[in-house]
């Protein structure tokens, strides 16, 4: 921390109107994604979409706006050490969160598969659970016939979900050589880097987009084809959200890249993005081990 | 505190956990009052020590403050005692649980299956099954009426067991999660949709046992009681045979009935009773519902035009829905009935006669 | 002393507060932010309150009286929610807002503008909640566990904004946790070493962790319900290979952390008050400290206590028995190092050491009839009765709520400048005590004896008790109107506070005048 004569001054902003933009930015979309949903499944017309997409907008006029700030104040060097030290602690923290937020989709997973199920067959302390209620079940993963009776077709993994792991392990290597290159100073080996890792990003969601044309329409696996549909969509789902997101952030690096900013002791925002691209393909990997593999 | 410990003393308090009429609830009441017992002393002790120095050690009195702020050995002490007090806690508490949960060598077995709000109850080895609802007014609920001993604590028919005899429970449910609870048993136990669990008891003397559902399960969760019934084993035996003799007869009427036709009237009132029973609690005696979560049967479109989908949804329920199917728990009159009286209650006036041969036909098809 | 240090060399910045309501919208200032969140806590607590008093009105007298059972439901659901989201942990924030910069000497929260943003989320989160209440077919009503399926396929079309305002108030709580836990790891004046941090911080460090930890669990139990509910998943319904109880699992691992997460801070509040009117140092602060973090470790390994009946298979019981048993060790420590400070001190009892010391006593009741709740065998009988109703409440209302009050009254002289009134503080205080208990002692006599809870109407033989309980709950809840008034008072005016009000207090907090600057430790004070 700061020596004791020369302290560095913790910059702190004197007032923002941005967060409270984001706040009824949050409120709009929870509001319109609310009653879009109502809307859907009442199959009514309704303004939900309409507040929904003004959320949409609102945010996003938030995110331009709070970065533009953030990011002048912090090339006219009003950021200390002390303060970068938070960003990157509060992004750490952050990815932490995301990880327990797919333990609970993976704890359903796990859940599912190895208590729920069993118990269906008549496992553990459930004989009469399978003989009473369910006695032509029997319990096998991938579920492809469920207790109720529909059937679906398991998705193997190799083929598309395969290549798509090796391309974001790929894209985790060439992230990091870009942010060798900015440590270095290397600005081509840094934007050359940069872009590959945003093409392998798109080539990945690109792929994953025809896993899932092919998963409904040749094996009939669908979201409500029961739990190995609804652990295997929410997980490759929101894990694909993540990517594109990570993506996006990767696109704004890029263009900043090429204005010149960052350096070697001025890359919070880049370092946060790979850290976050990184997590992203440790999430993939679990993904295709407990999802695809086992 | 201390407050509570007379009445705690006496058995079947108001008060106080009931001790129950099973060996299993009388350890479990043990279980409670050592436990409570522990909880009390180590109050004391903490408490004590606590209004000492509220008293002894006041400002007021001109005390100085001492300034020690740490002593090891105290502390080891401190928390070693809990822990050994705890382990002794957790002996008797794993031997009365793995006592409750061994449901082997049975004697008797019943089906509960619990639904919005009612009980069905099924004796595993004969014909034996049917329903038990509350039994009290909604005119004592509703306060025009003045209320019995057992409100909210009477059903139709209770739930007949044998005493002496080791019965076992299947608990399941068709809906939401319910929890069948007979507090004289210390058996609670979830209804869980799709699983079935068990647990058993064995009753020592006979009587009238009353408990409730225990786990929220919608708008009349509380209005779904538990009554059991334990007899003698042989009188136990012969009410079972009664009541198979009932049920079988009862099959061979509605054989009969599917060949008869039922007059408006009657149809109405079976109708409107079978209604008051089943179907009002969602839609409402009035049949309008309530808006936004049960539907209004009153002028909609299916129950003015759609005679064929009034009966699909009556019999097979909707999935997806609170709507049950009432194929298994109604009658083939009391479904033609119950779907006459909709089709022409509250100014509905369609005037479709609906007869157990409808819907017969409609199931065989 | 360290405060005149920084007044010398920040005079170029602005002192005072900018004024305006754009002050309180656009705010960065950890003391503005945290003063939002104790307002809006304090309206939750009321509103709330209000649904509490429609609970106890109907179950006044047996039969149906004012509302109908759905209405009824919807209640307790949202006073639940209300009560746990809207009151406690926004008030612990608000508190963590003014007092961890001030207490470890840091200048602000490290992320001021996130700040802002965690706070200004909740009054959205919540006007959908509530607004959920007037939809078509009325609010949650699935109690504030909403267990699947009820919640579900069996609920009404609110769920879908019960979801999303859900979703809101975890990114809320989220951000506002990774802002205290950044603050207290980086934001700390040099000589400020873990070991020195007041416990107030400690705790709130530990229940940071936990908030980040689960608050995104609870994001994905929600989801699972959206989506089964809407979207054709069939996480909780068999037919599809789902489990309802998967539910519960998902949930309480979420919710037991969850309600340490309402009591840790209160630990560390108490464990500043108590010294400070002891006139003693705490008595051992090393070990109060592992203790926290031990609570917090174990809090991961118990959750399915709350679900002894759902048919677990026995070892798995025995399990969460004995772990949740375990609980008992590291806060009897804490209780028994709480009355070992008190011991040989020199005691006074101004408002804040009486709420305290009423924390301690009716905390630790709610602590053993938890330790009872913990007993599997005998948990069939009190599960989902009033006797867990008295439990939970006496951990949370005399627990999380009066150390909020406590801590409310040992701090409202620093934040304000002035000092509360006494006498009505006393009157405020001893008034909360009795109908406290008047309202939650008896509930334990209607579980034991059979009543079960989340129900509009009951049997004749709970009578007389629900009626005292609820005189009780109409008593205390008029009550909380006066906390409201002297609080009014106090921020108005009142005699002039020092800069230490309290002679045996001990912190950096109690070094800048009251009331405190709108800027504190701008340069970090020494710490001793
Ligand atoms: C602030 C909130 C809070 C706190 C701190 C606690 C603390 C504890 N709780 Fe509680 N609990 C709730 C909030 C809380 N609880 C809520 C909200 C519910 C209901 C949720 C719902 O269903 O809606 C609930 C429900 C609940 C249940 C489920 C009951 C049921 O539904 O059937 C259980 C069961 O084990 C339980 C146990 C405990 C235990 C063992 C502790 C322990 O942490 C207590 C430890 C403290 C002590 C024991 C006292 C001090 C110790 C000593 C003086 C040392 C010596 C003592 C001994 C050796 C005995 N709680
Ligand atoms: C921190 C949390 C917290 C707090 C502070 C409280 C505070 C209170 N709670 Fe409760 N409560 C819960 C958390 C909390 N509760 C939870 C989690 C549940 C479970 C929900 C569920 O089952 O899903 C529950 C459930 C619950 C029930 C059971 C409902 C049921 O099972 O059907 C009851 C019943 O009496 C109750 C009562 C009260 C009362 C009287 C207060 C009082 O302390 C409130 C006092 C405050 C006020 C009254 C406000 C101030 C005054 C005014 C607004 C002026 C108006 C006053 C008058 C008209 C007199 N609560
Ligand atoms: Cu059935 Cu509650
Ligand atoms: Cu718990």
């Amino acid at each position: 921390m700061a020596e004791e004569q020369k302290y560095e001054k913790y910059y702190v902003p004197a007032s923002s109107p941005w967060p409270i933009v984001g706040a009824v930015g949050l409120g709009l979309i929870a509001v319109g994604a609310g009653h879009t949903v109502i809307n859907m499944s009442n199959d009514t017309e309704g303004y939900g979409v309409y507040i929904l997409l003004a959320g949409i907008a609102t945010i996003l006029v938030m995110l331009v706006g709070w970065f533009r700030d953030q990011i002048n104040e912090s090339m006219s060097g009003l950021y200390s050490n002390q303060l970068s030290d938070s960003y990157r602690q509060g992004m750490a923290w952050f990815i932490f969160s995301e990880v327990m937020f797919f333990a609970a989709f993976f704890g359903a997973l796990f859940y599912a598969r190895v208590i729920a199920l069993e118990w269906l067959g008549g496992g553990g302390n459930n004989a009469m659970t399978n003989e009473v209620l369910w006695p032509d079940f029997s319990a096998h993963w991938p579920l492809t016939e469920t207790p109720g009776g529909t059937t679906t077709q398991g998705m193997g993994w190799g083929g598309l979900p395969l290549y798509n792991t090796l391309i974001l392990i790929t894209s985790s290597i060439t992230c990091h050589f870009a942010h060798v290159g900015l440590e270095q100073g290397k600005r081509t080996q840094l934007k050359v880097w940069l872009g590959i890792t945003i093409l392998l990003g798109l080539i990945f969601l690109y792929l994953q987009g025809m896993e899932y044309v092919h998963a409904y329409q040749d094996l009939g696996l669908q979201l409500d084809s029961g739990v190995y549909g609804n652990t295997f969509y929410m997980l490759t789902g929101f894990h694909g959200m993540h990517v594109t997101l990570g993506t996006i952030m990767l696109i704004v690096m890029f263009f900043r890249v090429l204005k010149g900013h960052f350096s070697h002791d001025n890359q919070f925002a880049f370092q946060a993005t790979s850290w976050y691209w990184h997590f992203v393909d440790v999430v993939w990997v679990c993904l295709f081990i407990f999802v695809y593999v086992l | 505190m201390s407050a509570s410990i007379p009445f705690a003393a006496s058995a079947q308090s108001q008060f106080n956990l009931t001790q129950g009429v099973t060996e299993v609830s009388n350890r479990v009441y043990d279980l409670h009052m050592t436990i409570f017992y522990i909880c009390c002393v180590i109050g004391l002790v903490v408490f004590g020590a606590m209004f000492w120095s509220i008293v002894r050690h006041r400002k007021s009195k001109g005390r100085k403050p001492s300034t020690f702020h740490e002593n090891i050995q105290v502390e080891i002490v401190w928390t070693i005692v809990p822990f050994l007090i705890l382990i002794g806690m957790a002996i008797p508490a794993t031997s009365t649980l793995i006592a409750m949960e061994d449901v082997s060598e049975s004697d008797v077995t019943v089906l509960v299956t619990g639904s919005q709000w009612k009980w069905h109850y099924k004796y595993f080895d004969s014909d034996v099954e049917y329903f038990s609802l509350l039994a009290t007014r909604q005119d004592q609920i509703n306060n025009k009426l003045e209320k019995g001993e057992n409100y909210l604590l009477e059903v139709d028919r209770p739930l007949v067991i044998p005493t002496g005899q080791k019965v076992r429970f299947l608990i399941t449910s068709d809906d939401v999660i319910h929890s069948w609870w007979v507090p004289a048993f210390a058996i609670k136990k979830d209804a869980n949709p799709g699983f079935i669990n068990e647990t058993w008891t064995r009753v020592d003397e006979p009587g009238i046992y009353r408990g409730q559902c225990a786990e929220l399960c919608g708008k009349d969760h509380g209005f779904m009681p538990v009554v059991v019934i334990a007899k003698e084993p042989a009188e136990f035996e012969k009410w079972l045979a009664e009541q198979e003799q009932q049920q079988r007869e009862a099959k061979q009427r509605e054989q009969e009935l599917l060949s008869m036709e039922m007059s408006k009237d009657e149809l109405m009132d079976l109708g409107e009773k079978i209604y008051l029973g089943n179907c009002a609690a969602c839609h409402q005696a009035n049949g309008q519902g309530v808006p936004g979560v049960f539907p209004s049967l009153k002028g909609t479109d299916m129950v003015m035009n759609d005679i064929q989908g009034h009966i699909d949804i009556v019999v097979n329920g909707k999935s997806g829905t609170a709507m049950q199917a009432f194929a298994n728990q109604l009658s083939m009159s009391e479904l033609a009935a119950v779907i006459t009286y909709e089709r022409n209650a509250w100014g509905n006036d369609t005037g479709d006669l609906i007869q157990a041969a409808d819907i017969n036909e409609f199931m065989n098809e | 002393m360290s405060y005149a240090a920084g007044e010398a060399d920040h005079n170029d910045h602005h002192h005072h507060a900018p004024s305006g309501i754009t002050r309180w919208l656009f705010t960065t200032n950890h003391k503005d932010i945290g003063s939002l969140y104790l307002w809006f806590s304090f309206t939750m607590f009321l509103v709330g309150g209000a649904m509490a008093m429609v609970i106890r009105a109907e179950l006044f007298q047996p039969g149906l009286q004012l509302v109908d059972p759905h209405f009824f439901n919807q209640m307790t659901t949202v006073h639940g929610l209300i009560m746990v989201f809207g009151a406690v942990m926004p008030a612990f924030t608000g508190l963590a807002n003014w007092m961890i910069p001030m207490m470890i000497g840091a200048p602000d929260m490290a992320l001021p503008r996130m700040n802002n943003w965690s706070f200004w989320i909740l009054p959205f989160a919540f006007a959908i909640l509530l607004g959920s209440l007037f939809m078509e077919g009325g609010g949650p009503a699935f109690g504030w566990t909403f267990y699947a399926p009820l919640s579900t396929t069996y609920s009404s079309d609110s769920t879908a904004l019960f979801v999303f305002s859900v979703h809101i108030m975890g990114i809320s709580s989220i951000m506002g946790a990774i802002n205290v836990i950044v603050t207290i790891m980086n934001m700390r004046a040099p000589d400020m070493t873990y070991m020195k941090m007041p416990l107030f911080v400690w705790s709130w460090f530990i229940t940071a962790f936990l908030l980040i930890a689960v608050m995104p669990v609870l994001a994905g139990a929600v989801t699972m319900v959206l989506t089964d509910k809407y979207f054709g998943t069939s996480f909780f319904d068999a037919a599809g290979g789902g489990d309802p109880v998967m539910f519960q699992h998902i949930f309480w691992f979420f919710g037991h952390p969850e309600v340490y997460i309402m009591i840790l801070p209160a630990f560390g509040i108490v464990s500043a008050i108590i010294p400070a009117f002891s006139r003693k140092p705490l008595f051992g602060y090393a070990s109060m400290v592992y203790a926290t973090g031990a609570i917090a470790g174990l809090s991961f390994l118990v959750w399915a206590h709350h679900m002894f009946t759902t048919g677990m298979p026995v070892a798995a019981e025995l399990f969460f028995m004995y772990c949740t048993m375990l609980i008992s060790v590291p806060t009897g420590v804490k209780v028994f190092n709480w009355v070992a400070t008190m011991w040989r001190g020199a005691l006074s009892f101004e408002t804040p050491m009486l709420f305290a010391l009423a924390f301690v006593i009716l905390f630790t009741i709610g602590g053993f009839s938890g330790l009872m709740l913990a007993i599997t065998p005998v948990d069939f009988q009190y599960h989902d009765t009033y006797f867990v109703v008295a439990h939970f409440h006496y951990v949370l209302v005399t627990g999380a709520i009066f150390s909020i009050m406590a801590a409310a009254y040992y701090w409202l002289p620093k934040w304000t400048g002035h000092m509360y009134n006494e006498t009505l503080g006393r009157w405020h205080f001893w008034l909360s005590l009795i109908s406290v208990n008047v309202l939650f002692f008896p509930m334990h006599f209607a579980g034991l004896a059979g009543m079960p809870r989340r129900i509009p109407d009951y049997s004749l033989q709970f009578a007389d008790i629900n009626q005292i309980v609820s005189i009780g709950g109409f008593a205390f809840g008029l009550t909380q109107l006066l906390f409201l008034y002297i609080v009014i008072k106090c921020v108005r005016g009142g005699e002039k506070a020092e800069a230490k009000p309290w002679d045996g207090a001990e912190g950096l907090e109690w070094t800048v005048p009251s009331p405190a600057p709108y800027h504190t430790f701008e340069t970090p004070p020494e710490v001793k």
